[in-house]
């Protein structure tokens, strides 16, 4: 294939992942949000805009698009503004190495790489980096502070999902998405590695900072945190990136342990749809029953809890696929 | 031109621009920043090499962790962030003999190295030939390796931790 193809492809990928990922993920998560909120509170949730309130996130984004865009005076405004491009862009590039179904040509992913849950795990690395421009460039103590909190988080949390990742890898023999898939035809697993999955889905959290792990952006002691200071449709592109990130985080989960988009009767992508909201809907229950962790409770659960049981696990995974299985 | 050698340009031209703003910047904050793009502009540099892995590694460990580390030491550190730090002072004309004299030896040297020009044999799966590398003929490298930093992180423990009683 020649090479301005390629590009051509990339380009049109780029488009197709951001207004599925925006409209999907973003749009649809957030009215997702505010009526299970409302559910769990037992209140209604939005109700005026379109049917039973079904566009009123779609009025909001308008909303956030006509605003006008405030730069602090003593903001730091090249940091300041490209930090607002850099987190939503690390959480979209997690998503080519997703596989959403398969069809009959193969299965549907934008490239199946040979090192695909590894290239999932820089890339999501890469999100902390941009939250830390967003809290510094904006010259607001809040935002610092919630800067500071979300790296010593997500680079702790970072570990457990690292060792999770290579504990499947071990299973499955590879780190591509769509071999991990392929080797679950029989077996979830899910049903062999149980201490995993849960380590996964509470170091998922941690990463993509929701309660009871958001001290990152604690409304009551630190306004917003690191997107105190960001106004109309940079506001809404942290959003996005958040949003983004929780749907991959989930996405992935899908994928290493509840077989992906595998399942009876129904067409693939309906199954892995399926599979990804109700993890989104598990994250979203968390959110609204927990209160919120200490910042010394939230690290020592990730230092003393969850990176021994990971490690713990992972050995007496290599063990069983090494030895026993040999 | 092919598309190789347009991306190898393209990446190339990103790599040393960012260094030059990390080396030139007087903002910390803003030279910590602008090393993203140039591990960045590596790690593309190693996609077209073929080496996804190494790749992968490098914007996990350089990119997300090291940057990281370094962004969050200078928020941490009182009078290294806001400041206009000189980037230069009195010394700057022997610096600047010393670094054109190594760029001088560097292309000398690189100029007369017998090159190989046969691209080598890949691995079908490299990740895989790279850990059966580190367990096998590498094992006493990469164990000494992990030994040292094992070393540096008691070290820094021991260095951090405040003295109870006395």
């Amino acid at each position: 294939m020649p090479w301005y193809v390629e590009v051509l492809r990339a380009v049109a990928g780029t488009i197709i992942i951001f207004s599925g990922v925006a409209i999907v993920a973003a749009m649809f998560g957030v009215l997702l949000e505010r009526k299970v909120s409302g559910w769990i509170q037992s209140r209604i949730g939005p109700t005026h805009v379109g049917p039973r309130g079904l566009l009123q996130t779609v009025a909001d984004t308008i909303k956030l698009l006509q605003k006008e865009h405030i730069v602090p005076r003593n903001a730091d405004a090249l940091i300041f503004a490209s930090a607002v491009v850099l987190v939503p862009l690390a959480a979209l590039l997690d998503y080519v190495v997703l596989p959403f179904g398969t069809t009959r040509w193969g299965p549907l992913i934008f490239r199946d790489l040979n090192i695909g849950v590894l290239y999932f795990a820089a890339t999501s690395s890469l999100i902390v980096v941009g939250i830390l421009m967003a809290g510094w460039g904006s010259n607001n103590k809040y935002a610092l502070l919630g800067g500071l909190r979300s790296a010593a988080q997500m680079v702790s949390y970072e570990i457990p999902i690292g060792l999770v990742l290579i504990t499947i890898a071990l299973l499955a023999g590879s780190l591509s998405t769509v071999t991990i898939v392929t080797m679950q035809a029989h077996l979830w697993f899910i049903v062999t590695q149980p201490i995993s999955f849960l380590i996964f889905l509470a170091a998922a959290t941690a990463e993509v900072n929701r309660t009871p792990f958001d001290l990152v952006e604690a409304e009551s002691e630190l306004v917003a945190g690191y997107f105190s200071e960001y106004t109309g449709m940079r506001f809404a592109l942290f959003q996005l990136g958040e949003y983004a990130e929780m749907f991959a985080m989930a996405a992935l989960a899908v994928t290493l342990f509840l077989g992906g988009w595998r399942g009876p009767v129904l067409p693939s992508v309906v199954w892995f749809l399926i599979k990804l909201y109700a993890l989104v809907f598990v994250f979203m229950w968390v959110r609204w029953t927990f209160p919120r962790f200490r910042v010394d409770q939230l690290l020592n659960f990730s230092w003393k809890v969850l990176i021994p049981l990971a490690l713990l696990n992972l050995v007496g995974t290599a063990y069983v696929v090494m030895v026993v299985q040999r | 031109m092919t598309g190789e050698a347009i991306a190898f340009y393209v990446l190339a031209a990103i790599t040393l621009a960012a260094g030059a703003v990390v080396a030139t910047s007087p903002n910390l904050m803003h030279s910590a920043v602008a090393l993203i793009p140039a591990l960045l502009g590596v790690t593309g540099l190693y996609v077209l090499l073929n080496a996804e892995f190494v790749a992968g590694i490098q914007v996990l460990i350089y990119a997300g962790g090291i940057t990281v580390l370094i962004l969050f030491v200078i928020m941490l550190t009182e009078g290294g962030t806001g400041l206009r730090i000189r980037q230069r002072n009195e010394q700057a004309a022997i610096a600047a003999a010393v670094a054109a004299a190594t760029v001088a030896l560097l292309i000398a040297v690189a100029g007369r190295t017998p090159w190989a020009h046969e691209p080598g044999a890949l691995p079908s799966y490299t990740p895989g030939a790279i850990g059966q590398s580190f367990l096998g003929p590498n094992l006493p490298l990469f164990e000494g390796t992990s030994v040292v930093l094992l070393v540096a992180l008691v070290g820094a423990l021991l260095i951090a931790r405040k003295e109870t009683g006395e």
